[in-house]
């Protein structure tokens, strides 16, 4: 009897439930690096980190579209911009300075408290999210959840906001130009 | 497939995270990365939505979403540039122009 390959005997259940702890533990470590880091160079790193972590949640959720957006847009564009920033904002005696501001502590608790009251609301009220509420041919006719659907949609259902949200981003091309001028 | 009330929690405490970042830190850079954290947690919650209910409309929303925080991120750059410019700072509490 031949042995079996060892990735046959996780289950795909077992499979994804590992993948999603291990994702978010990630996830959770590096954004709490990103908010304590002293360095916002290396905050920013663990931002990376934590929206790569991100990313394979989205590719985990079968959207893979929204994923490979997330790595490009996010960790390509805005992260560079970001660290661009950091390197022309001097950041030579930032490590010395104090990192949390007067009232830390009641925003710690305060942050906490809202943590908390959150996941309580969203364990609580855990039996609306099932998926038995929704109608069974609902999910047999949209069986196709991928990047055609999303893009179909994008450019059907959803122009107008499109539209709006090209118009944004002009608006905020401008934007950056104008602010970043010498005589501003 | 995981229960869709564990991708729930995790992107509530991302976004506690975010929350917690915004209100105690000094450097304004930073601040803007918690932002960025919590319009993340956010997008978790629609594609996790979105697979939940077979429904693309989520993720169109969270492809939406980044474009904002896109344009966010430039715009706010571009204002922290300025600022450092103007005041040769960038923490949050040595801001008090408009204090009087």
């Amino acid at each position: 009897m031949k042995a079996r390959p060892l990735y046959l005997l996780i289950s795909p259940f077992a499979m994804e439930a590992t993948l999603f702890y291990i994702l978010a533990t990630m996830l959770v470590v590096f954004a709490i690096l990103t908010v304590t880091a002293a360095n916002p160079v290396r905050s920013a790193v663990y931002l990376i980190s934590a929206l790569l972590g991100m990313a394979g949640l989205f590719f985990l959720l079968q959207a893979e579209f929204v994923g490979a957006v997330q790595i490009l847009v996010y960790v390509g564009g805005i992260m560079v911009l970001f660290l661009f920033v950091i390197m022309l904002v001097s950041v030579r005696e930032v490590e010395t300075q104090r990192r949390a501001n007067r009232q830390w502590k009641t925003a710690l608790v305060l942050g906490i408290v809202l943590s908390f009251e959150l996941v309580y609301f969203v364990v609580q009220g855990a039996d609306v999210f099932r998926i038995d509420t929704i109608s069974q041919d609902l999910i047999i006719e949209s069986q196709t959840l991928n990047t055609e659907t999303v893009g179909g949609l994008l450019y059907s259902t959803y122009l107008l906001p499109f539209e709006i949200a090209s118009v944004l981003l002009l608006v905020a091309m401008i934007a950056a130009v104008v602010l970043t001028q010498k005589q501003l | 497939m995981v229960d869709i009330t564990h991708y729930l929690v995790l992107s509530t405490i991302v976004f506690s995270i975010g929350v917690v970042g915004v209100l105690t830190r000094r450097n304004v850079i930073i601040i803007l990365m918690s932002i960025e954290l919590m319009l993340n947690s956010v997008n978790l919650n629609l594609v996790a939505f979105s697979d939940q209910l077979q429904d693309p409309s989520g993720q169109v929303f969270a492809i939406f979403v980044i474009t904002v925080a896109a344009a966010e991120a430039a715009v706010g750059l571009g204002i922290i540039i300025a600022l450092f410019r103007n005041k040769e700072t960038v923490n949050v509490d040595e801001i008090d122009l408009m204090r009087g």
